[in-house]
């Protein structure tokens, strides 16, 4: 069970299709429970009678999402999907947040998701309606974020026919979901709801997307609850086997170079207390993947950052000299590995994933284990301390002396501009130091991305949310968004810059009207950055099509504080580095609206240390032209 | 490359079929040829599909399907240990001239002749790939006018079944 309040399996005595399946061949006598048939039940109750209700299937939707524990959903309606508004009108336990745009809505739902770990809800009607959910779905599946897409479809006696607003949704999202649904039988609505919200939630968590015909929702049905779920193919492994954790626990307790390769899988998990217990143990580096920035705190003295294309110097660099990576919730992403076949290339490979098809995939593995991480995590600790209590503690002194030294050498920095901009480094870093604990920061995808998962020290899970698999502008707004409604209390930070922010910022409305008072800081270096930087470097500085024309100097077009003043949002814009401080302090106080802060930056500033697409690791940059010398010390 | 045959066990749902082809074509799994046909349960269906890769992208194969929500069991059936058919219905020119030649090979072969007319026959034949690579080999010089075969079927020899346990699982949730 990865987190969340699925719907499955609160009744005592009823295992969950995650507790039953642990082996994948288990035997027989060991699935003496009903596997793959787990009552659905409703969160209040422990084992409560079946209810029944004659309904239309539109409440009968609404009564499997209460029953569901669903609180918000984030969701715009149209025709198909008519239907199913009139009765959520009238319940108290839903909220639906009306966004302008679907894609809004499906990030905000990922939003959501990411800060609380719960199922994300997303509404939309058919055809445009739906094909607008096509991003944030592809996104949420390559970042394995758990959320339910509800769309509506066409009458069934027209699908199949062209129909106003008919887009075969199922069949388009079938490659970006982890499962999807076509309901046209009103009776199927709630065992449907009650498996999306269970596959989503268990396993690996993605989205999954349920469609259901305008025709289903108006006709009359049968409403009960709790329902049996009937999964028969469905049942992720989240125990791992002790065989292959002992052996494990066997190589780090040997290795003289260990590395933890931290990937978001242990975000997801939950896992942030057993990943510090290991590290703690097994006295290894740890480095902690785009996806896991803040899984283990950025104080940790073993934490030495993100892996990479743009990762730390001392983190590349321990990868590719390590003697040992234990990869926990990494996929080896090329982002990470670089040039597969010169990764890590003297390690021994440990990769545990809750997905099987992870493992071995990219790289070679040595010992694979499949569960969920906080299982895996929990039983590799104790593994590893009978392995030093038997054989004694690895001395990794020398190992130590040799990272302390890349760090101390190498560590991240930044040169100030000297264009008369603000530093975008400096502006992000100050917004770290000057933020409430716990705050919650979600990015963009460019190069401000890189630099809050630089230059933001993370202490906690769930406070760094970003687009890491797909790399979609325009995610940070509505993330932020469904990030603050989940988490009211903390202040949430989006990190944005002005291509992304101009693709999705139509959601400050939302955020106005719905009392949802994110903070915006709008990196505005007036250019697609992160492509401009790929022209300086390798398109002999011919800057095709990056500029943006928003910065200081500019036309301004468009002038994000005006644009600001008209979603009723605070706009501040800041031009000097002495006003920096005060524009922050300033946000960091506004509490009652959104707020945009308009940090005008240099352009010509670059992401460091890179690693181009396609070399070694070992060819990585720290600034450049300047590449470490690796062994100056053999 | 290395040839392998899996056979799939699936829910009897609609869009499965989609669902498995569609994976192959996105993994960029190479499929050689793929039949599909219900089995002696009602909710279960079986996929063969036979697939040109190396043991390593099996393997993936294998887990990328495992995933597929519908997918109940995933088989690999080795030629020592299964039995493999394909069907194959072939028109081969034959005239007077040569009709008796083409009977001839057909005899050989045990396949059956189910069309006549005057210039040409249609022969049915089944076998595993290797049988009917060679009874084409041998009709070719009459003259092949059309081709059509099925994907190939696997069942493993021996009494025992590979859809008992899948079975188990779908009557109880049934």
């Amino acid at each position: 069970m990865v987190q969340g309040t699925p719907p499955a399996a609160a009744r005592p005595g009823v295992p969950t299709p995650a507790a039953l399946a642990g082996a994948p061949k288990p035997a027989p006598a060991a699935t003496s429970g009903p596997r793959g048939r787990v009552a659905a039940a409703p969160r209040t109750s422990g084992g409560a009678a079946v209810s029944t209700e004659q309904v239309t299937g539109a409440q009968s939707i609404v009564r499997s999402l209460e029953e569901i524990g669903v609180e918000t959903i984030f969701g715009i309606p149209g025709g198909a999907i008519l239907p199913l508004y009139d009765p959520l009108m009238d319940s108290a336990r839903l909220r639906h947040i009306l966004v302008r745009h679907e894609q809004g809505g499906g990030h905000a739902a990922s939003g959501y998701a990411h800060a609380t770990g719960k199922v994300g809800v997303t509404m939309a009607t058919s055809g445009p309606g739906a094909t607008n959910l096509v991003t944030p779905i592809a996104d949420a599946n390559i970042d394995s974020i758990p959320m339910v897409a509800i769309t509506g479809q066409v009458a069934e006696s027209l699908i199949g026919t062209d129909g106003f607003q008919e887009a075969d949704i199922v069949g388009i999202t079938m490659p970006i979901t982890k499962h999807n649904y076509l309901v046209t039988d009103p009776a199927e609505i709630p065992r449907v709801l009650a498996e999306a919200f269970h596959i989503a939630s268990t396993g690996r968590p993605g989205p999954v997307l349920v469609d259901i015909a305008k025709s289903a929702m108006q006709a009359a049905t049968t409403f009960s609850w709790p329902q049996e779920l009937q999964l028969p193919g469905y049942h992720p492994v989240t125990k791992p086997h002790t065989k292959q954790i002992k052996e494990a626990a066997r190589l780090l307790a040997g290795a003289r170079r260990p590395v933890l390769y931290v990937g978001g899988g242990t975000v997801r998990a939950n896992a942030s207390p057993e990943l510090r217990r290991l590290a703690d143990v097994s006295g290894a580096a740890v480095v902690t993947t785009l996806m896991a920035r803040g899984v283990l705190p950025d104080t940790h003295p073993q934490n030495l950052g993100m892996p990479g294309m743009h990762g730390t110097v001392p983190a590349v660099a321990a990868l590719q000299k390590a003697d040992l990576v234990v990869a926990l919730g990494a996929r080896f992403d090329d982002r990470v590995t670089g040039q597969l076949s010169t990764f890590a290339p003297h390690a021994t490979i440990v990769h545990a994933d809750v997905d099987p098809a992870e493992i071995g995939k990219n790289r070679a593995v040595d010992v694979p284990i499949v569960g969920d991480m906080k299982e895996v995590l929990g039983d590799l600790v104790p593994e590893l301390e009978r392995e030093h209590a038997a054989h004694g503690k690895p001395d990794l002194a020398a190992w130590w002396h040799q990272i302390d030294d890349w760090r101390e050498t190498y560590p991240l920095g930044f040169t100030e501009p000297t264009d008369g901009h603000l530093s975008p480094h400096a502006v992000i870093q100050r917004l770290g130091q000057l933020a409430r604990p716990e705050s919650i920061f979600v990015a963009g995808v460019g190069q401000h991305q890189m630099w809050a998962a630089q230059f933001i020290r993370y202490e906690h899970p769930r406070t760094w949310i970003n687009s890491g698999g797909l790399g979609t502008m325009g995610f940070a707004v509505p993330a932020a968004m469904g990030a603050k409604v989940g988490q009211p209390d903390r202040d949430v930070w989006a990190v944005d810059g002005d291509g992304c922010f101009q693709m999705t910022n139509q959601e400050l409305a939302t955020c106005t009207i719905n009392d949802i008072p994110i903070k915006v800081a709008l990196i505005n270096n007036s250019s697609l950055g992160m492509v401009r930087q790929w022209q300086s470097l390798f398109y002999d500085n011919r800057y095709s099509n990056t500029d943006l024309h928003t910065g200081r100097g500019t036309q301004r077009v468009p002038d994000f504080v005006k644009l600001a003043d008209a979603y009723g949002a605070e706009g501040i814009r800041v031009e000097h580095a002495s006003d920096v401080d005060a524009a922050i302090k300033r946000a960091n106080e506004i509490d009652d609206r959104p707020v945009v802060v308009d940090f005008n930056v240099s352009r010509d500033a670059m992401v460091w240390p890179m690693v181009a697409a396609g070399v070694s690791n070992d060819e990585i940059q720290y600034a450049r032209g300047i590449s470490p010398a690796w062994d100056r010390e053999d | 490359m290395s040839r392998h045959t899996l056979s799939v066990l699936v829910e009897n749902k609609p869009g499965v079929l989609t669902r498995v082809a569609g994976l192959f074509a996105r993994r960029a799994f190479n499929i050689h040829s793929l039949a599909v046909g219900p089995t002696e349960h009602d909710d279960i269906s079986r996929i063969t599909v036979v697939v040109d890769v190396e043991d390593n992208p099996l393997e993936q194969v294998t887990k990328q399907l495992n995933k597929l929500v519908h997918v109940l069991k995933i088989v690999e059936l080795d030629q020592p240990t299964s039995v493999r058919r394909e069907l194959m219905l072939v028109k081969v020119r034959a005239d007077g001239a040569n009709r008796t030649g083409v009977l001839e090979v057909v005899e050989l072969f045990r396949a059956k002749v189910v069309d006549v007319v005057p210039d040409a026959v249609t022969v049915e034949a089944t076998g595993n790939p290797e049988k009917l690579a060679a009874l084409l080999a041998a009709l070719e010089p009459y003259g092949v006018r059309e081709i059509v075969k099925s994907g190939t079927l696997a069942i493993g020899r021996g009494s025992r079944s590979i859809t008992d346990r899948a079975l188990e699982r779908v009557a109880r949730t049934a």
